[in-house]
């Protein structure tokens, strides 16, 4: 079998920025349950962090091509 | 290309795409710099020219069909990026941020439009360009706001920090500032496009290869290319995304020169 072991590596890096999104969208779907009219307050920020973490994985995907 | 030597190469080895595929030939042998990417920027700056021009022109109280949909992106940015993000200044920012944002979505939605299929950020050189616009636009209007020195000061020594802390605190938020945050607007423009992009190839070209095996493999062809339509409308979303989340973030980077502490 060949391959590279970067794809290993990859798959290991995006186990955080996968349970950050995870417990981002958590936090925002408690948050609009429990006071929907937050809604529009909550949607940048959890876009924002949704998207910091997101980064995460992505740049790991750019490097796991590079290196 | 590729699609073509898969297709030629009948029971080979499947050859899984890879970065190489995003480097696309010139479209006239003796021009080097025209490719596919380039002609596709060129082509959005217009069509978004054309379109809003057409809409803004004859603008009526009653608006037309054309005008709707114009104000309709207009007013989403101007409401959720502008007036929500910026504060009362933002009627300055206003031409930078539309531009920017109908910019980076029309030319992500090139990525999924037939025939085209090409996200022009897939190439990260006009990521980074977007980059650096967005570094000089935010570190301008807070050396603008503040004068120089407050704006270096406040990067270099936060208020409102314990003194030992700026160990740490100093050498992060000039990094931050300097080189993460357009970096980072860039990165995560190309890296999503790219990402999108390498994910369509693999399961169209996947489910084209699979097609040509035994019976079986036709099966999970047929699926790879089922897969391959839903991903296509889930890239929809993140280009969508994209576009907000570019425009979102330097907005705040924008407001967050504009205040006074940050």
């Amino acid at each position: 079998m060949t391959g590279t072991l970067n794809l290993v590596g990859y798959g290991l890096a995006a186990i955080g920025p996968g349970l950050a999104v995870g417990m981002i969208f958590a936090a925002y779907i408690n948050g609009v349950a429990r006071q929907p009219e937050a809604r529009s307050v909550l949607q940048p920020i959890a876009f924002l962090g949704f998207a910091m973490a997101e980064a995460l994985a992505l740049f790991g995907l750019v490097l796991a091509f590079v290196l | 290309m590729r699609a073509l030597s898969v297709l030629s190469a009948k029971g080979d080895e499947f050859v899984p795409p890879s970065s190489v595929d995003f480097v696309l030939p010139p479209i006239f042998e003796n021009i080097s710099f025209i490719t596919k990417p380039i002609l596709l920027v060129i082509f959005s700056a217009l069509v978004i020219g054309l379109v809003f021009a057409i809409s803004a022109r004859k603008a009526a109280v009653v608006p037309s069909k054309m005008q709707f949909a114009g104000e309709l992106v207009y007013g989403f940015v101007r409401k959720d990026l502008g007036q929500e993000i910026i504060g009362h200044e933002f009627k300055r920012f206003m031409p930078y941020l539309f531009s920017l944002f109908t910019f980076i979505l029309l030319n992500n939605f090139f990525g999924i439009i037939p025939f085209i299929q090409f996200p022009s950020f897939s190439r990260i050189s006009f990521a980074y360009v977007l980059g650096v616009i967005a570094f000089g636009v935010f570190h301008y209007v807070g050396i603008r706001k503040q004068g120089i020195v407050k704006y270096v000061k406040d990067i270099m020594f936060m208020p409102g920090v314990p003194k030992p802390v700026y160990i740490l605190l100093t050498p992060i938020e000039i990094a931050t500032f300097l080189v993460v945050r357009p970096l980072t607007l860039a990165l995560r423009l190309f890296a999503n496009m790219f990402a999108g992009h390498l994910l369509l190839m693999i399961f169209f070209l996947g489910g084209e290869h699979l097609l040509q095996g035994a019976i079986a493999m036709k099966a999970v062809g047929v699926f790879a290319f089922g897969m391959g339509i839903a991903l296509t409308f889930f890239e929809f979303l993140v280009q969508c995304l994209q576009a907000y989340i570019f425009t979102l973030l330097t907005a705040l980077y924008i407001a967050g020169g504009l205040a006074d502490e940050h």
